[in-house]
């Protein structure tokens, strides 16, 4: 069935149009003014600008390994990122740490942990099943490249993006 | 005959979970309660070995008929009889069933002594799961799972054990995520015959460890690994290089000897990872000699066969493989009546029956694989070395002439030889031999002295890379499957075969393996009626014409 929707009766004030327009222009000077004085900054200069300081601490930026404040990598080649990683984008191998190694104890690090941030999708997977606190989404979201080589993300590259992180479990504590 | 020894077993009445059923007399309770679909976690208890019952997992609640004091049993209301249940949890690996028995799996005490059980064997454990090998098949995950805690109640410090033992060559010990279930020990007692592990230290500092001055170096060492449910043996060889989730598992035939043992192949992305036994009781149990599982390296050789190729003064260096096939027919017809076939036993039986048939086409003045023998260790390795001497012998592909090949070879009867993924020169011949040839077409995957001397070198599979059938030493035919892809531009066997065939004497109308099995089995009487989804994962029996 038809639904017949009532046009509005516009007043004489309406038909003329010409005060609307004079109260948006109203607008627009004095945000002109504003920007003229420096009382308001419309345009951020990115990149020589970037919106870092205001990012959220749960930002999911690229994905990072990172050491403890003890100087040991945290990661363990467990290859649980791999398996998650909804683009497959994680490619671990995995190796022994030799027995002369201060952390021996662990047995397991990666000899080459390769993100490859064209296909990574920022989704935090990797983050979310790490059992070692040792991959991070960190803040950095402009990753660029000339060439694909370039987008690939290897350990050391990784380790250099993460830094050390304070405050994280220590399971492999001798002790315990 | 077989249906006088089947009424003979006598037949016990037994309540599970509060259903009546009938088992054999000796079936152990572990075992009825596998039947009954009621599965009962265990640790220690192996079907194949004996059942110490110490690990406790399989605690179940075990009963008995109400007698009245002449001992009748009391008949309830249902006309079964009344249960007398044992107010203590039994274990139910090291006890048969018996008339009358009445078994509980799943009752609140059950359900509390597995929590219990679990939580006492996490008590010491590492709970280094991240890095542990066993991770993905580890029993201790699975129960816990079911059956554990969400957190640990242990407050104090966990017991110390030596990590990363080399127990033997291939071995390695990490005693911390033992639970001591001895199931090595009994396999390398019972099994093995070579009782070199036991446990060492007492109370909570037990652990298992070899005899000093022996090493854990039997060739059947790796089994100990696949029985042992927790993470404690790992193979050396495979320590540290694969999670187990990302394998692929192909069930195929380990293709070293001729007992044609059932394996699982685990590889990803195109590489093999490792191989274990898989269970079959009519051939191989659920065992694997240690020399058969890890010989699968030289698939992954850098030097493997990858193309075509052909002398430089026959034409193209980088001939395509219609002008490499073309050529090698060319060479055989003109050669037709002076051509020897050196065909292999490792071949399966669709490439031995084309092998027939290509002899036939070339009008072959003999054909034979090359025999592989070594010593037999009594258990699994035969002394044939070759997986498919029973089917080369079915198919009149083995014929015992390789003497008189290689005689022909040298007097210059015989002027062109086709090599088969096999190497002459181990057949007796010569480099000098191989000269005098006019042509030699030979397939193989990696470069031996028959493929340098070839003037058409045509790269094959290895048996990881095909589908097939073979049939073993006691006649059972098995299937393989492929796990892994051929290198490069190298191709099937049989698909080389049919191509040879193709352009010696035209179409034969075989476009896939099925086709060559559907054609084998019309010819050959002891395969008729089977096709190769037919053989199943387990093989069958076939009757070998006398």
């Amino acid at each position: 069935m038809a639904y017949v929707v009532q046009r509005p009766e516009l007043t004489l004030k309406e038909k003329v149009y010409l005060p609307s327009i004079l109260s948006g222009l109203k607008i627009t000077f004095g945000h002109l003014v504003k920007t003229l004085k420096g009382e308001t900054k419309v345009t951020m200069q990115y990149p020589e600008e970037k919106w870092d300081a205001s990012l959220p601490e749960h930002y999911r930026g690229a994905p990072t390994l990172v050491r403890d404040e003890r100087g040991r990598e945290r990661c363990v080649a467990c290859q649980l990122c791999e398996f998650i990683c909804p683009p497959r984008a994680i490619t671990i191998k995995p190796e022994e740490i030799p027995a002369e190694n201060q952390y021996a104890k662990v047995e397991k690090r990666p000899a080459e942990f390769d993100i490859d941030m064209i296909r990574c999708i920022y989704c935090g997977m990797c983050e979310e099943v790490c059992p070692e606190q040792a991959i991070f989404l960190r803040k950095d979201y402009a990753i660029t490249g000339i060439t694909r080589a370039e987008m690939n993300h290897d350990k050391a590259k990784l380790y250099e993006l993460g830094g050390v992180f304070q405050g994280l479990v220590h399971k492999w504590n001798p002790e315990k | 005959m077989s249906t006088a020894t089947a009424n003979e077993v006598q037949l016990l009445n037994v309540q599970i979970d509060g259903v009546w059923m009938q088992f054999p007399k000796g079936t152990r309770v572990i075992e009825a309660c596998r039947q009954a679909k009621k599965h009962i976690p265990h640790y220690c208890y192996h079907p194949k070995l004996s059942a110490p019952g110490n690990c406790r997992m399989c605690l179940i609640e075990l009963g008995s008929p109400k007698m009245t004091p002449d001992r009748k049993p009391i008949v309830g209301a249902d006309g079964k009889p009344e249960i007398a249940w044992i107010p203590r949890p039994q274990i139910s690996c090291a006890q048969d069933v018996s008339e009358g028995m009445g078994i509980r799996t799943d009752s609140p005490m059950v359900r509390e002594c597995r929590q219990g059980v679990m939580e006492f064997l996490l008590i010491n454990h590492p709970l280094d799961c991240p890095i542990c090998d066993q991770a993905g098949e580890c029993k201790l995950q699975e129960f816990s799972v079911e059956h554990g805690n969400a957190e640990s109640r242990f407050l104090e410090r966990k017991v110390k054990k030596p990590k990363s033992v080399e127990l033997g060559p291939r071995v390695t010990l990490d005693a911390e995520r033992c639970i001591l279930c001895t199931r090595c020990i009994r396999f390398m007692k019972e099994v093995a015959n070579d009782d070199v592990l036991g446990i060492v230290d007492r109370g909570t500092f037990n652990s298992i460890a070899c005899h000093p001055d022996r090493a854990l170096d039997h060739n059947y060492s790796l089994n100990t690994v696949d029985i042992c449910p927790v993470g404690a043996l790992t193979s050396s060889d495979f320590r540290f290089k694969m999670r187990v989730w990302f394998l692929k598992e192909t069930a195929t035939v380990d293709t070293n000897c001729g007992t044609g043992s059932n394996i699982t192949v685990g590889s990803r992305e195109n590489t093999i990872y490792r191989i274990t036994p898989r269970d079959n009781d009519a051939v191989n149990g659920p065992w694997l000699p240690d020399s058969h599982r890890l010989n699968f390296k030289y698939v992954s050789d850098e030097r493997r066969l990858a193309a075509p190729a052909i002398r430089p003064q026959l034409g193209d260096s980088a001939p395509t493989w219609q002008q490499a096939i073309n050529l090698a027919a060319e060479r055989l017809k003109k050669n037709a009546g002076r051509v020897a076939v050196l065909a292999s036993g490792r071949a399966t039986n669709e490439e031995l029956f084309l092998v027939s048939r290509l002899a036939n086409a070339v009008g072959a003045v003999g054909v034979d694989i090359l025999p592989r023998t070594g010593a037999a260790d009594g258990m699994l390795i035969a002394a044939d070395r070759n997986p498919n001497t029973t089917g080369a012998k079915l198919l009149g592909v083995a014929t015992g002439k390789l003497a008189d090949i290689a005689a022909g070879i040298r007097d210059g009867r015989i002027t062109a030889l086709l090599a088969l993924g096999e190497d002459a020169t181990k057949a007796g011949l010569t480099a000098a031999d191989l000269a005098k040839l006019d042509a030699i077409v030979a397939t193989d995957i990696l470069p031996n002295a028959t493929t340098a001397a070839a003037h058409i070198v045509l790269p094959a599979s290895a048996p990881f890379e095909k589908r097939g059938s073979m049939i073993n030493l006691k006649g059972r035919l098995q299937r393989l499957n492929k796990a892994t892809n051929v290198p490069g531009n190298a191709r099937d066997d049989w698909e080389i075969l049919r191509d040879l065939i193709l352009a010696i004497s035209g179409s034969n109308g075989l476009h896939s393996i099925e086709d060559v099995f559907k054609a084998l089995a019309a010819e050959v009487p002891a395969l008729a009626g089977l096709s190769l989804s037919k053989i199943g994962d387990l093989g069958v029996d076939i009757a070998l014409p006398k």
